[in-house]
């Protein structure tokens, strides 16, 4: 909501004699109260001379591309030539054509400078003098508008009268963001009475003001409602033998401007004012257009509404509607009608102001994408008490400025018609604000806080919240429909009292127990990536369903049952990913083109895994009460798994390339390796075996399980073809865990640490190439027995001295015993055992 | 081995001469200082102090010497020795510092040469913080909770005091989930885990929720569709706006330093009431100190309460939260936020392994 200051210090009392507020000061003290200010935006400013003229003849200069007039403008005795021809007069060069001789203009005459720094200077262009400008709107910082100059309506001030008072040009703009529970500040009169709250001054309601008015007798028109339409009061007054051509006031149409509102005519333009300034959505249809009585429903099957956008909408049976005997000419508290539209020739108006169910304008307006001004008002509840007061003021504006007679008849149609019911009362401890603070108010606030924001107030004698002291009952006001609850009269003493006043304070500390295991674990497997020289990246979720096809998954791949946004931003990426793996290869694409190379990157994160049946439809639970454990638990297991899961992706050089030698390339080792290092976090040996798995290379793919058979996870070098269809580095490797399975042991058993001295041997085995390095430590490990320590690999080797399809491999043993230094006997026998065992398992024979 | 004796003739024993034995001496003091390496003097010792060397011949005479003479005989020959041996001694040490001069002189190297055989890794700025925020909240008694990403609608709004056709309900941008009868949605908040937490656990209750979160907001500078909150609640009997403020205030010490405070502006959120805006002091503020737009907060709605089925009456609380990618745009200068989740590894690098 944008309003202009001046127009709400029109209604608080400031004292006579105080400092005049700046703009920023209003500004401040709303926000101390809570509506949110985004901007104080000053009309920039204009100094210099800047007069009213009346244009006093036009000269057409045809030779030139485009229009442009040679005008003699009377700007006064004081700014006018006083020789020549054009005595009387000044000669301006202007390129608008919306004006005609004798007009009222606003003219800026040499040595003015305009917003922006726009000095204005005599200087000869188009063959002859221009000295001094016509000012468009947009000049004068007054909105945007550069349709053309701007017009005033005749008799609106003399020539050579000062422009800058004129337009009111020592003003300020507010910009408010209006919370959705305070609808009633989305008008003058609201934010005016916040005004007068913050700085304890008095308030003049601008609903209040009367006027004279012929008295009410019979109805403006026969108006019916049906229950089901939701509408609580409907009121409509007529209007005729307005002047259609009529202008709209200087003040009201500048109020508009810096409202944000555009000025189109005289009807359209109070309907606008009369909404800015109460908060009540008006409407004002040409009387003649309309058939019969209004009726007000819920549209039928199949109905359509042509809306003053001209554009043809579908009706949905929740729409509340207006229409007459033609059918619908309005879609309630959103958009009129384009058949009963007011046009140029309107002389005879009926103005309609209702109130109209809340939630069925926010369902509406959602459904049909009009979020207008009304429907922001209405979704947001109106005051059902300021409709007469609108239609009122609406028909005196059009009365006073376009010449109108007002029909005596007021229709006031609705279960809130005069008189408006009350809202129910709140009862609440006097002490209550005090508890919730944490502070004590003086007496009175409370009372005096309630009072006004416009509550009727009364101390009543026991407290309904059985605490022994006194409390109060507040009526809260017809435009606060928010104040239900204790609570919420609760927020208004201490917002008004200011949150200032609140002290700080902290709560007794009390013991906690710090991280869950399965948090510090996650935190640990982090940090073992980083300080393993990976680097952490946060990609995001949505992806496209052709990943899948990339990832060559397939198509009864699990991973390709992803869970589906109905709005996505990028209709391409609609889906949550189900495995890390996207995002991450992604983020090396991204970092491969900005040439970046050697990259090593993790993401700790949920993936989305919906099962097999996708969501169910979920029961609806309640809000006043805690829910059924049963209904909650179908809620929950209606959730797809979100298993917590870690991914890392390899490309490029592991070790670089230095002054030290060579570089290694990363390859699927490390990937499985890092993989391995996230077991470790967890206390978990991950056993590595080949296997076949998209999207890795299937000859170097391992899958990591834990010991007692749970699939962890797969790691490896990627399938070149899904390397060349993501446009990644030959050779990136990944790999991909899910946390969630990995166990999680708050304390490890201690080992057993021998004092006595090893035995180091070593043994190389010539084997069948297929038998995996990781099968044969566990063969020599069985075969020898607990004294062996240690079992670690150190080289293999193929070539013809070990034969076709056999390859080397070479341990380094180490044995120890627990109690006793092992003699080299000993040990070697072990040795022998172990090899026999490898031999007997995998036809390992010593090289 | 020894000299013939079978006569008894102490001068036979020339080699037991006092002249013979400063021979000895000169010559062994002169070949040691002709030895210009270690390798020269150690090839050098056997020549004068090893078993055939004239003075350790000289000695074995002394056996010879009837007894009255052993002993003058004896302590010349020792004191001969042990003059040799100091000399060998000082020219070695002379040798050998002169030797590891010069080896240390060879093995310099340039110090300057880089020893980044292999990349360091480095933690995201967004974990990096939302740690921190945990860790500080877990010193004041807090536990960590956490919830999924994509929530049942009743969590993320309804419990939440959203109702259906209110227009708060489109203060936040909400990624639906298909089919629409599932009532899922994004979380667009961590605010669902405190519903999950109220339901769940025994009260008291003081948790504090990181997470990443969900809105419609196409990315740009300064907005992000997918975001991380952190959010605390303290549901405990006798909890005061008071309570809220002091540990705001606490928080933004520990994140900004001892000068932060915060301020509270009246707001509006469904599920707390009275609700207000939270401000940090922030004395490192790009164009010098002032106040930040930091988050949100709140003493939670009795709604909220009843929907958790926790009695209002007895129990009361506050709720506040937190953008992390804001808090850390401001506390650390960063200008742009696509650089959090683009991935780019210059980015992230910048930020190491802390904390």
């Amino acid at each position: 909501m944008r309003v202009p200051v001046s127009w709400l210090l029109e209604h608080v009392q400031l004292p006579p004699d105080g400092a005049p507020l700046t703009a920023d000061a209003v500004g401040e003290a709303l926000i101390r109260v809570g509506l949110e200010v985004e901007d104080v935006l000053p009309i920039p400013a204009t100094t210099g001379p800047l007069v009213v003229g009346r244009v006093a003849s036009i000269e057409e200069l045809t030779e030139f591309k485009k229009p442009i007039r040679y005008c003699r403008v009377d700007v006064g005795p004081e700014h006018n030539d006083t020789e020549g021809d054009g005595a009387g007069t000044r000669g301006i060069v202007c390129g608008a054509t919306n004006f005609v001789e004798g007009d009222l203009v606003v003219a800026a005459l040499p040595g003015a400078v305009l917003p922006g720094d726009f000095a204005i200077a005599a200087r000869k262009t188009y063959g002859h003098v221009s000295d001094g400008m016509i000012c468009a709107l947009d000049e004068l910082g007054l909105g945007d508008d550069h349709s053309g100059i701007l017009v005033l309506p005749p008799g609106t001030a003399d020539p050579g009268d000062d422009g800058a008072t004129l337009l009111g040009l020592d003003d300020a703009v507010l910009d408010i963001a209006v919370t959705p529970d305070r609808g009633y500040a989305l008008s003058v009169r609201g934010v005016a009475r916040e005004l007068a709250c913050a700085l304890d001054a008095p308030y003049g309601d601008p609903a209040l003001m009367g006027f004279e008015l012929p008295t009410p007798d019979g109805d403006a028109w026969p108006v019916h409602l049906d229950p089901a339409s939701g509408c609580r009061r409907f009121v409509a007054r007529r209007v005729t033998d307005l002047d259609p051509t009529a202008p709209s006031p200087w003040w009201l149409r500048r109020r508009l401007l810096l409202c944000g509102v555009r000025p189109i005519s005289l009807a359209v333009d109070v309907t606008n004012y009369v909404m800015l300034e109460l908060g009540q959505p008006m409407h004002a249809y040409d009387a003649t257009r309309l058939s019969g009585d209004i009726v007000v429903r819920r549209a039928g099957a199949d109905e359509k509404i042509t809306t003053l956008d001209d554009a043809q909408r579908a009706l949905d049976p929740d729409d509340v509607l207006v229409t007459d005997d033609s059918g619908p000419i309005g879609l309630a508290g959103i958009m009129g009608g384009a058949s009963t539209e007011v046009g140029p020739e309107t002389a005879d108006v009926l103005l309609e102001a209702a109130t109209w169910d809340a939630p069925s304008v926010a369902r509406a307006a959602r459904r049909h994408r009009l979020p207008s001004e009304a429907a922001r008002r209405f979704e947001r509840e109106v005051d059902p008490a300021v409709a007469r007061a609108a239609t009122d003021r609406a028909a005196w504006l059009l009365a006073n400025y376009g010449g109108a007679t007002v029909s005596s008849g007021v229709t006031d149609e609705g279960p809130f018609s005069d008189p408006v019911p009350a809202p129910a009362p709140v009862l609440m401890a006097l002490d209550l604000p005090d508890r919730v603070a944490g502070t004590r108010y003086e007496r009175g606030a409370v009372v005096r806080r309630l009072s006004q924001i416009g509550c009727a107030v009364e101390v009543a004698g026991a407290d309904p919240g059985g605490s022994g002291e006194a409390g109060v009952r507040a009526t809260p006001p017809t435009w606060r429909p928010d104040l239900t609850r204790p609570a919420d009269l609760v927020e208004e003493v201490l917002r008004l009292e200011g949150y200032a006043g609140i002290p700080s304070e902290l709560p007794a500390a009390r013991p906690g127990t710090g991280l869950t295991l399965g948090q510090r674990r996650r935190r640990q497997v982090s940090r073992a990536l980083a300080d393993a020289g990976y680097d952490e990246v946060l990609p995001s979720p949505f992806v496209a369903p052709s990943v899948f096809d990339a990832l060559g998954l397939d198509d009864g791949d699990p991973r390709r049952r992803a869970l589906r946004l109905a709005n996505p931003l990028d209709a391409d990426r609609a889906l949550m990913a189900t495995t890390l793996l996207p995002g991450l290869l992604d983020a090396v694409v991204r970092n491969v083109s900005r040439g970046l190379r050697d990259l090593a990157l993790y993401q700790i994160g949920q993936v989305v895994r919906p099962g097999a049946d996708g969501p169910a439809e979920a029961p609806v639970l309640p809000v006043d009460a805690r829910p059924d454990d049963a209904a909650f638990a179908t809620v929950l297991e209606g959730l797809p798994d979100q298993p917590l899961r870690v991914g890392a992706v390899l490309a490029g050089a592991w070790d670089r390339a230095g002054w030290w030698g060579p570089g290694r390339p990363a390859d699927w080792a490390d990937a499985i390796e890092a993989a391995r290092l996230v077991g470790q976090v967890y206390g978990a040996e991950l056993t590595v075996t080949s296997d076949r798995h998209a999207p890795w290379h299937p000859g170097r793919c391992a899958a990591l399980h834990l010991p007692d058979g749970t699939l962890v996870g797969h790691a490896g070098e990627l399938h070149p073809k899904v390397l060349e269809t993501l446009g990644l580095p030959a050779r990136t490797c990944a790999m991909e865990l899910e946390l969630d399975r990995l166990p999680l042991v708050e304390a490890r058993p201690s080992p057993a640490v021998s004092p006595f001295p090893p035995v180091l041997l070593d043994v190389a085995l010539v084997l069948d190439a297929a038998v995996p390095s990781d099968a044969v430590v566990t063969a020599l490990r069985d075969g020898g027995g607990d004294l062996v320590e240690d079992v670690r690999l150190f080289d293999v080797y193929t070539g013809p001295q070990v034969g076709e399809g056999n390859r080397s491999l070479a341990f380094a043993l180490r044995l120890r015993a627990p109690d006793r230094t092992l003699t080299l006997e000993e040990a070697s026998a072990r040795r022998d055992a172990a090899v026999a065992t490898a031999a007997e398992r995998h036809g390992a024979r010593l090289r | 081995m020894s000299g013939t004796n079978d006569l008894y003739d102490p001068k036979q024993v020339a080699a037991l001469d006092p002249e013979t034995l400063d021979a000895a001496r000169a010559e062994a003091s002169a070949a040691f200082a002709g030895a210009t390496t270690l390798e020269a003097l150690t090839a050098l010792k056997p020549a004068h102090l090893g078993d055939r060397s004239p003075v350790l011949t000289a000695r074995r005479e002394i056996g010879a010497l009837p007894p009255q003479a052993r002993s003058e005989s004896g302590k010349r020959v020792n004191e001969v020795r042990q003059a040799i041996q100091t000399e060998y001694d000082q020219r070695h040490a002379v040798l050998s510092t002169e030797r590891d001069e010069r080896v240390l002189a060879e093995e310099a190297v340039d110090v300057t040469l880089p020893g980044d055989r292999h990349a360091r890794g480095s933690r995201h700025p967004l974990t990096q913080i939302s740690e921190r925020v945990a860790d500080i909240f877990i010193g004041m008694g807090y536990e960590v909770a956490e919830g999924p990403e994509v929530e049942s609608e009743w969590l993320n709004f309804d419990a939440l005091n959203f109702l259906p056709d209110h227009p708060a309900r489109t203060m936040q941008d909400t990624f639906h989930v298909e089919p629409p009868e599932a009532r899922q949605v994004l979380r667009t908040h961590t605010s669902p885990v405190q519903i999950r937490t109220l339901l769940a656990r025994d009260l008291p209750v003081y948790v504090v929720c990181p997470g990443r979160t969900f809105r419609t907001d196409e990315l740009d500078a300064t907005h992000t569709p997918v975001f991380h909150q952190v959010e605390g609640l303290a549901v405990d009997e006798g909890i005061t706006m008071a309570h809220l403020k002091g540990t705001l205030d606490a928080f933004a010490q520990a994140m900004f330093g001892p000068e932060s405070v915060t301020r509270l502006r009246p707001s509006y959120f469904p599920f707390t009431e009275p609700s207000a805006e939270v401000d940090v002091w922030f004395p490192e503020k790009r164009g010098g100190a002032g106040w930040v737009e930091w988050g949100g907060c709140g003493m939670v709605d009795p709604n909220v309460l009843r929907a958790c089925g926790v009695d209002a009456e007895k129990y009361s609380g506050f709720a506040f939260g937190m953008g992390l990618e804001r808090t850390l745009q401001f506390r650390n200068g960063l200008p742009d936020m696509r650089d959090m989740v683009e991935g780019d590894v210059r980015f992230t690098s910048a930020f190491a392994v802390e904390p």
